[in-house]
């Protein structure tokens, strides 16, 4: 039985997948490869994970709003996380997310949860969305 | 809190105004629920950024909105893009790479937007004034609007910024209001030397080290003079826009919104104090190669050069021809500005690189040895984006730098 994850909806929609834990907050632009799905900043702590059809969890975005692009990009080509848990809402990856809705009809499902729920959700366990 | 949309912004949800609109109008109201704005406002300019290629969804995104008839509701400028349209044979872009960057930047155009190309839309004609409300794209130019202008922007990006640009419209939150403009932290310079306060170099410095400490805090600086340039500022907020998110500062009895520190500090803010030995290792630790150094290039004006740095740089050339490649960046319109300028300064062995930038696009050639730079924000992004490392100077020590092939910087600024 996997944990079912409500918070606040950022992006709307529906996931179950296999949780990734992030340690630190990962910057989409120069640090996911959309072609692969691969984390490619080398000085992140899950360097070599891949997120595609994960529950990517991270504690918030980071850097360039081109991240938005990155992760439109991989939800197009199929590499992006089944669904995103944050424990800050992002606006760079919900739009982001709300575009590839618009252009693809498939998008990743974002929502953001308190810390106490953050902090329950283990690497690998079957989590809802 | 619930969003209130007025009779006309409903007209466009409902796409009376076409489909591009529509949509633009859906993924804006989209970011108002998220960041929980309570309305939209109006804006009187906005700035692009999305004309950058980052992949196929912003070329998809451009389209769709060109095919649904969209167009700019308000004057809005192009950021920089990943070619130079002057000098095109500078960007070792090839192929399907090179079209596919090309037909972003004619996408945006046909939206309406101006083929500006520059990353300092503050150094153009008409200008931001106090108090205006905008949409801005790209950081450096954000902080500068909030910061040196007195405009009023959130940080936009990829996406927003064109949906802002279409509808006339952003969600009425964060730095848009009085409450987001105050300052959360004092910065206060500590025992810095006059003639290290006096220094363009102090400016990145202290830019990169403000945004380790304030991360997407609002800070005011005490402790510049009256008199510090825009040239000045900019180089600050650009490199704390890098090193953090910041997207306004103040600058005690030197920014517009900030008389005194009294003037803009919310009730319990921090207070920092920063010393010339900490801005002696913020230095050294954004840009680690030392005075004495061999370098391999130098790359100035990130941002975008002004005119009045190009007119310095070309004065500097003109006695100290550069040994090593030394790079220029500039907006084709501050190149325009001055007639005469871009001959000058080729003529001195400088390459003039316009519409886009050098660390953002293939164009240093293999360079051997590290590069010097006069940017905060270059130094920032070029050792993960181009894999070289870095000095830092002020355009004159990069000058100097690039006549004698090594790093050549005045040491005792920094005190003893």
């Amino acid at each position: 039985m996997g944990a079912v994850i409500e918070g606040r909806v950022l992006v709307g929609g529906h996931a179950e997948a296999a949780a990734l834990v992030l340690d630190e907050p990962l910057s989409l632009w120069g640090g996911l490869d959309p072609t692969t799905g691969r984390i490619v900043e080398v000085r992140h702590p899950q360097h070599g994970e891949v997120v595609t059809g994960r529950i990517l969890v991270m504690p918030s975005g980071r850097g360039s709003s081109s991240s938005a692009t990155i992760l439109a990009e991989a939800i197009r080509l199929g590499t992006a996380p089944a669904g995103i848990v944050l424990r800050e809402p992002d606006e760079i990856l919900a739009i982001g997310a709300l575009v590839a809705a618009e252009l693809y009809g498939r998008t990743s499902p974002i929502v953001a949860v308190d810390a106490d729920l953050y902090g329950s959700i283990r690497e690998g366990e079957l989590v809802t969305v | 809190m619930t969003l209130e949309l007025s009779d006309e912004e409903r007209t466009i949800l409902d796409g009376e105004r076409g489909d591009g609109a529509a949509l633009a109008m859906r993924l804006l109201v989209g970011m108002a629920e998220i960041s929980r704005a309570p309305r939209l406002r109006a804006i009187t300019k906005a700035h692009i950024d999305g004309c950058i290629d980052h992949g196929r969804a912003g070329l998809d995104f451009a389209e769709r909105l060109a095919a649904g008839d969209a167009r700019v509701a308000v004057p809005s400028t192009l950021n920089v893009s990943s070619l130079d349209l002057l000098h095109p044979e500078l960007v070792r872009l090839q192929g399907a790479a090179r079209e596919q960057a090309s037909r972003l930047m004619d996408t945006y155009v046909a939206l309406g937007c101006r083929p500006t190309w520059t990353c300092a839309p503050y150094q153009l004609p008409e200008r931001p004034s106090f108090g205006e409300h905008i949409a801005w794209a790209e950081s450096n130019a954000i902080v500068f609007a909030n910061s040196v202008l007195g405009a009023r922007t959130n940080r936009y990006g990829d996406f927003v910024d064109i949906c802002a640009a279409i509808v006339g419209r952003v969600p009425d939150v964060g730095l848009h209001t009085d409450e987001g403009r105050r300052a959360s932290l004092v910065v206060r310079l500590r025992d810095v030397p006059d003639r290290l306060v006096d220094s363009d170099v102090l400016f990145p410095v202290l830019g990169h080290l403000l945004g380790t400490i304030a991360g997407s805090e609002v800070a005011v600086i005490d402790g510049l003079p009256a008199s510090t340039s825009e040239d000045r500022l900019k180089a600050l907020g650009a490199a704390a826009a890098s090193s953090g998110s910041v997207a306004l500062f103040h600058a005690a009895g030197l920014t517009p919104e900030a008389p005194s520190v009294g003037a803009v500090v919310a009730p319990g803010a921090r207070e920092v104090s920063v010393s010339a030995e900490e801005l002696r290792r913020a230095r050294d630790q954004l840009a680690p190669v030392a005075s004495g150094a061999r370098i391999g290039a130098v790359s100035v004006g990130t941002p975008h050069a002004s005119i009045a740095e190009l007119r310095r740089l070309a004065k500097l050339v003109a006695v100290e021809r550069p040994r090593v490649p030394l790079y220029v960046n500039t907006g084709r319109f501050q190149l325009a500005s001055v007639a005469s300028l871009g001959e000058q300064l080729a003529d001195a062995g400088v390459t003039v690189v316009t519409d886009t930038c050098t660390y953002v696009t293939p164009i240093l050639d293999d360079v051997d040895g590290p590069v010097m730079t006069d940017s905060g924000k270059w130094a920032w992004y070029a050792p993960s984006n181009l894999g070289v490392e870095v000095a830092i100077g002020s355009l004159e020590e990069c000058v100097r730098s690039a006549a004698a092939g090594r790093v050549v910087r005045d040491e005792s600024l920094w005190g003893p």
